[in-house]
């Protein structure tokens, strides 16, 4: 028996070699792909980890109420305390750490460069705050000059010639001393997720753009989720195929491929220049990316309802269940793991969308919180995109950072997805 | 035919086009009540077509016309004045392949009983959900275990299952089509006796593919071939002294 299956020619060996050189096509653009992405992750991850550091200095400044109030008038006169000069304290504070004569006014110059520009700012604050502490001596921590914080990082390279660097040898001992010392360290950077935009690196942070982003996802997920769903159950439940109809399918299946800046002009002309809503709101922003996403949504929801079995429908029909009743008491419920998946994976695109963005006002530079929707606001991928057009080093390990919390976000709500596919389906 | 047995529906010249193809030619026949007729005859002759006229299932299927008149009790259920959410309530369903809901076995009985309003408590509703589940011969198998998924059940438990959920609704017909074909024969032996105990209290028509399942369960018979009616009668003549060569032949499995 065996003999004459070995004669005969059933073309194993050609077949066995399809499947092998099958199997190796796809291994090779599998690793192809995961090669590209371990890349991706590399550069940014490299460039960008380092911006959840901060260098700081952590020294005693004296709060000589002569240098705040030489006149002695802010029992009379609190603006005083708010106009005074906050950076000589700190100049002073550090040049006697570093030794160097309150009257080398050359060397003062470098040493206040040390500084931040936002640590006078940080100083006042605190001042106007507790008017008490003028005359004590403060053990506090401010944000060093960002020069300070790239060499202190090691990004820059110290063998160019002086007069070409931001940093003068002399400071540059200074900084080997005070980092002896451990004045000059380094403090994870909560500010990254606190400050708003600034022309100073290390004082600039993702603040205004995460709101900017949570409203908008927030505005999204009101309005396309609904609209969407609804969309989608009368599409496919209720409306009957004709002409009509196959129209209507066709045209949301390219609306979800239009460009996203045609979506952006159009949230200009519609939304800002017809209804005068507010230029560079996150209101806008989120109606706009709710055009994009609804398409996305409507598209997930059809194919979920139209994978539940039509048994369940037949089922329920059979017990006489009205329409409305079978669609939204089996096979919605059925449907919900794709819809949530498909909405998350629509509002995890709309979160990394920047070109519409762009046209309706939001890369802006925004310095202050919006407290509502229609407050001018960014949003994380346009200060990305901000932030690379800025030439300074700690710019461009903030706009790789930014795109490390940008990607975690997405990571998170792709894992939601997973999870809440998960938990609907084990229902039964 | 005794003359005491009452018709219950009765199909008059029921035509079904499936968009341009004509699937029943005119069929006449009338069901008996409290009988189970039995709907036989080779794949695609229309048996399942008509079963779905009787509660207008074809109203789901999509290019699907009838034609004809359908009566339940003197009243034409293609009438325009009648809803068919009532009509389904008064004709239930049982499927071919076991579908019961992806909920526990308690609230696919009551899922019925709940739409329609049939319980005015919480209590009543329990009632109905044992006396349906006691019915259908399933209560005593899994009274510890009403609220587990009632799709971990077995098959044939599954499909007794439906009849329950179609028993809760109280209704006065119940179509099966083809409910055993996916069962293995000891779970089909379980719901042939069911519907002969049924039977008592149901009218019951049974699209079936099995000639010794027709002659087990039903009362009547009626034989269908490429869309039309054939031969209608008590099953043991049709069994025994077909009138018509083609049903000799099929029943005795020389075509089909």
């Amino acid at each position: 028996m065996s003999k004459l299956l070995k004669h005969r020619d059933i073309r194993l060996k050609q077949r066995y070699r399809a499947e092998a050189f099958f199997r190796s096509c796809g291994l090779f653009a599998i690793s192809l792909g995961v090669f590209f992405l371990l890349v991706l992750l590399y550069s940014v991850f490299s460039q960008g980890v380092s911006a959840f550091w901060q260098t700081s200095l952590t020294l005693s400044v004296k709060l000589d109420a002569k240098i705040i109030d030489p006149e002695g008038r802010r029992a009379n006169d609190p603006q005083i305390i708010c106009i005074a000069d906050y950076p000589r304290l700190l100049r002073n504070a550090l040049a006697e750490e570093l030794g160097v004569s309150l009257d080398d006014l050359v060397s003062l110059r470098e040493v206040s460069r040390m500084f931040s520009f936002g640590a006078g700012s940080q100083l006042r604050d605190l001042v106007v705050k507790n008017p008490q502490l003028i005359g004590t001596s403060q053990k506090l921590t401010f944000l060093a000059a960002s020069h300070v914080d790239s060499v202190f990082k090691g990004q820059v390279n110290l063998s160019v010639s002086e007069t070409k660097r931001k940093l003068s040898n002399k400071q540059l001992e200074w900084m080997k001393k005070l980092a002896y010392e451990g004045i000059l360290h380094k403090t994870f950077n909560f500010g990254f997720f606190i400050f708003s935009a600034s022309s100073r690196p290390e004082m600039s942070g993702l603040g205004v753009a995460l709101i900017g982003s949570f409203y908008m996802m927030f505005i999204v997920l009101l309005c396309s989720l609904p609209i969407g769903v609804a969309a989608a159950v009368y599409l496919e439940e209720y409306a009957g195929r004709n002409r009509f109809t196959d129209l209507i399918e066709v045209n949301i299946n390219n609306l979800a491929a239009v460009p996203s800046i045609i979506f952006g002009l159009l949230g200009l002309v519609v939304f800002i220049h017809f209804l005068g809503l507010p230029r560079s709101s996150s209101l806008v922003g989120g109606l706009v990316l709710t055009l994009m996403t609804f398409p996305t949504i409507i598209i997930a929801t059809r194919s979920a309802l139209r994978a539940v079995s039509p048994s369940i429908r037949l089922a329920a029909l059979g017990l006489g269940a009205s329409k409305t009743q079978t669609v939204f008491q089996h096979v919605i419920p059925l449907a919900i793991p794709g819809i949530l998946t498909g909405t998350i994976l629509g509002l995890a695109h709309a979160l990394g969308e920047t070109a519409p963005l762009l046209l309706i006002g939001m890369v802006a530079f925004v310095a202050n919180y919006p407290v509502s929707p229609m407050d001018p606001a960014t949003a994380v991928p346009v200060q990305i995109y901000m932030w690379a057009n800025e030439a300074e080093r700690a710019f461009v390990e903030r706009t790789f950072c930014a795109i490390i919390v940008l990607l975690m976000f997405l990571a998170l709500m792709n894992i939601a997805a997973v999870l809440l596919r998960n938990r609907f389906e084990r229902r039964f | 035919m005794n003359p005491e047995l009452s018709i219950k529906m009765r199909g008059l010249d029921v035509k079904v086009f499936y968009d341009s193809n004509q699937a029943l030619h005119g069929i006449t026949l009338s069901i008996l009540e409290n009988n189970v007729t039995a709907l036989i005859g080779p794949s695609g002759c229309g048996k399942s077509t008509f079963l779905r006229c009787l509660n207008r299932m074809n109203d789901t299927i999509e290019g699907a016309r009838v034609t004809g008149h359908v009566f339940l009790d003197e009243e034409d259920i293609y009438d325009s004045s009648l809803d068919v959410v009532e009509l389904r309530s008064r004709v239930g369903m049982v499927f071919q392949k076991p579908n019961p809901f992806p909920k526990s076995i308690y609230e696919n009985v009551a899922y019925g009983p709940r739409i329609h309003g049939l319980a005015r408590s919480r209590l009543e509703l329990d009632e109905i959900v044992e006396k349906s589940l006691l019915k259908a011969g399933l209560f005593n198998e899994i009274k510890d275990r009403l609220h587990d998924a009632g799709t971990g059940l077995s098959g044939g438990q599954q499909q007794r299952l439906c009849i329950a959920r179609a028993i809760a609704v109280s209704p006065e017909v119940i179509l099966m089509d083809e409910p055993c074909s996916a069962l293995d024969p000891i779970a089909t032996a379980r719901i042939e006796e069911l519907i002969d105990d049924l039977r008592k209290n149901y009218t019951i028509v049974i699209v079936t593919h099995s000639m010794q399942q027709a002659a087990r369960v039903s009362q009547f018979t009626a034989m269908f071939h490429l869309g039309t009616l054939i031969e209608f009668g008590a099953t043991e003549t049709i069994f025994t002294s077909p009138k018509e060569q083609r049903t000799q032949d099929y029943i005795t499995g020389r075509f089909g």
